[in-house]
């Protein structure tokens, strides 16, 4: 909760923090967690309309519409909720997750054509998000303490410097990919670039941070693409209407809600 | 029965065109219209098929789905209205079924929801044990989507948010017993079969208002609910003889019951129970009434990889009163087991990029030696455009079992729906 309020505090603060930190010379593993919360965590929540266009080889897009709300406990410990305008045939789904560092994530959707509302299983680092390109790994964020994590080298990446940190799972923690590396911004501690090679060390899939604003004092990747390089497909995603530390209650996250979507958050 | 509701639906289809034609300006209050245009056929397969009516199409259905929902400015007060427009080819019937009006209303910690409304809960997958709420098997059997295997109530729909702890609570005074096969287009066991059946429902009186009770919370890391309901059995209906005439009606039923369901062992697992208080034939005499049962599902989850789900149950019935059940069946009555075993399967694996789905569900008892087995593909041509391909298959030693009796009804369908 502490590190959240600091959070909250502005990037002001942020930025005078970094430059500190920044000279001390973090160690791999402390960057890595900074960049999630600077990623995924930003402020104590967030409200989001969120597209995703899903394209293929042939150049043909498919669309994911949705808002998401994002609520943050104590540290890793978050709770999401989204609820899906397009397309047609999955409209007014509401999706839900509780998640938890260390443990599997509670996971809910309901299908409103009968009125259902059903745990899911899924497995985090394999399992597409929506049929997109993206893991829900990807979306919420895997467990640090899953990856070992070595700062390689420092990289710009256009024109911001970056540090180049390697991620490669501990022996027995699930994971689609071999090998991870990531471009983290040194200012904003976002990542602007991700590459992720398989089992084989070949090249899988590239996350690119396409556009960042800063917002309520956090910086914000507002367009990213993930592109699976061996099947030649992308999701492009767009961010629009951001806003940060808007009050979002506890109470949202729950089955009430996922019944009746919360309509002054949904427009 | 029937021309009330299509009154009902002439009704609501004018009130949505009303609303909508009205509801042009932009702003807050948006009327949202959506919906979709299906084609649904299905055709029976099975070995021996019924020579009376000789009909081989179970389904010939193709419908346009209209939904419209509005707000208030507030968002305190929200409208909702759904209706299929449909035209069946096997019989040249045209229709409209009513699928859900209601109006709902929000507060605080309360939220209360009138009109014909769609009510879902428990935990079982096709498995129902404190859903009692009104079904249609025939969709089911038949070949057509799941959605179609619930219908709407008829009914008050209070909910309560007490922080940690929430009921619903929900009163039905209109009863709607399940849609099973009449034994014309869909084939069933009946008990005799050959006369002219005839249909007693409860009486519309306030003391005949089904009630049910659903009391739900976190219990460490599961969803836990209790419940409780008091109607009728809306499945299988009592059936008795009177002269020449079969009458089919429906005993009075309690259920009281439990579910938990939740993360565990990297799946997802669920359990539920329900006592069934057979509520006019306390004692199990009457071989017309089912018995008194105890019901309990215990399932698990598990996604495997990226893109392959699997997930099994095993399902029992016990009859609670099973020697006066037998000493009261007819001589010439097939007996059932005390207790029905059941074990389902479900194998889901989605394929470039979840535009494609093959799936697998198989449901079989071992003891009374019957199964339901339903294969389909599923294709999404685009993001409005699906179209899906599976049969329905089922079978058994006995006519009279639970799956069993639908022998003559193994079918083929297709479906491609086009939405807006």
């Amino acid at each position: 909760m502490n590190t959240k309020i600091t959070t909250a505090a502005g990037g002001l603060a942020l930025l005078a923090t970094m430059s500190v930190v920044t000279s001390a010379q973090e160690p791999p593993t402390q960057i890595m967690v900074r960049s999630q919360e600077a990623f995924l965590a930003a402020g104590n929540d967030m409200v989001a309309r969120i597209t995703m266009k899903l394209i293929n080889k042939a150049g043909k897009e498919r669309l994911r519409d949705l808002t998401m709300l994002r609520r943050d406990l104590e540290i890793g410990n978050q709770k999401y909720f989204m609820y899906f305008h397009q397309p047609a045939d999955v409209r007014a789904m509401t999706f839900m997750v509780w998640k938890y560092p260390g443990r599997d994530d509670d996971r809910w959707v309901f299908v409103p054509a009968i009125k259902l509302v059903r745990r899911i299983a899924a497995d985090d680092s394999r399992s597409s998000f929506v049929g997109s390109d993206f893991t829900y790994d990807d979306i919420s964020g895997r467990d640090i303490e899953l990856d070992r994590h070595t700062l390689l080298k420092e990289e710009a990446v256009g024109g911001t410097p970056c540090y180049v940190i390697e991620s490669v799972p501990t022996s027995g923690s699930a994971s689609e990919y071999g090998r991870k590396l990531s471009w983290i911004a040194k200012d904003s501690w976002l990542p602007l670039k991700e590459e992720y090679y398989d089992r084989r060390a070949q090249l899988a899939r590239v996350f690119t941070a396409d556009e960042v604003q800063t917002i309520g004092g956090h910086p914000t990747v507002m367009r990213r693409t993930m592109r699976d390089v061996k099947r030649a497909h992308r999701t492009e995603v767009a961010f629009e209407s951001v806003r940060y530390d808007v009050g979002l209650t506890e109470a949202l996250f729950a089955e009430r809600y996922l019944r009746e979507p919360p309509a002054e958050w949904i427009r | 029965m029937k021309l009330a509701c299509d009154s009902l639906g002439r009704a609501v289809v004018v009130g949505i065109l009303l609303i909508t034609a009205v509801t042009q300006p932009a702003g807050a209050q948006e009327t949202a219209l959506h919906g979709f245009v299906q084609a649904n056929y299905s055709v029976r397969v099975s070995k021996t098929r019924p020579t009376d009516p000789p009909g081989d199409f179970l389904l010939g259905d193709q419908r346009l789905e209209l939904e419209v929902a509005r707000a208030s400015e507030s968002g305190r007060v929200r409208a909702y209205a759904k209706a299929d427009f449909i035209h069946d080819a096997v019989d040249g019937d045209a229709r409209l079924d009513v699928r859900e009006v209601f109006l709902t209303l929000t507060s605080s910690r309360l939220d209360v929801r009138l009109g014909r409304q769609v009510i879902t809960w428990g935990v079982g997958d096709l498995v129902f044990i404190n859903d009692v709420f009104p079904k249609d098997w025939t969709a089911l059997i038949a070949g057509q989507p799941l959605q179609y295997l619930k219908r709407g109530s008829d009914a008050a729909n209070v909910n309560l948010y007490l922080g940690p702890i929430s009921a619903q609570i929900v009163a039905i005074p209109f009863f709607e017993p399940d849609l099973l096969p009449d034994g014309i287009r869909l084939t069933g066991f009946t008990p005799f079969p050959g006369r002219p059946t005839r249909e007693v429902r409860p009486a519309q009186r306030i003391e005949g208002t089904e009630l049910a009770l659903r009391v739900y919370g976190r219990v460490g890391r599961f969803d836990a609910a209790a419940y409780a309901f008091r109607g009728f059995w809306g499945s299988p209906p009592g059936m008795e003889l009177d002269g020449d005439e079969a009458v089919r009606f429906y005993p009075g039923l309690a259920v009281y019951g439990a579910s938990m369901q939740g993360a565990f062992a990297q799946g997802i697992v669920s359990l539920e129970a329900g006592f069934y208080d057979s509520r006019d034939d306390p004692d199990g005499r009457d071989p017309a009434i089912e018995n008194r049962q105890l019901r309990a599902l215990v399932g698990y989850q598990r996604a495997l990889g990226d893109n392959l789900t699997v997930g099994a149950q095993y399902y029992a019935e016990r009859m609670l009163d099973h020697e006066r059940y037998r000493l009261g069946l007819p001589p010439s009555f097939p007996a059932r087991a005390q207790t029905r075993h059941n074990a389902t399967l479900r194998v889901t694996r989605l394929f470039n990029y979840q535009t494609s789905q093959v799936s697998l569900f198989v449901w079989g008892s071992p003891n009374e030696e019957d199964y339901y087995v339903n294969p389909e593909v599923r294709h999404s041509l685009s993001d409005e455009v699906w179209i899906a391909v599976g049969a329905n298959l089922f079978g058994g030693s006995r006519a009279s079992t639970f799956f069993g009796q639908f022998d003559r009804n193994d079918n083929v369908y297709v479906t491609a729906r086009y939405s807006f």
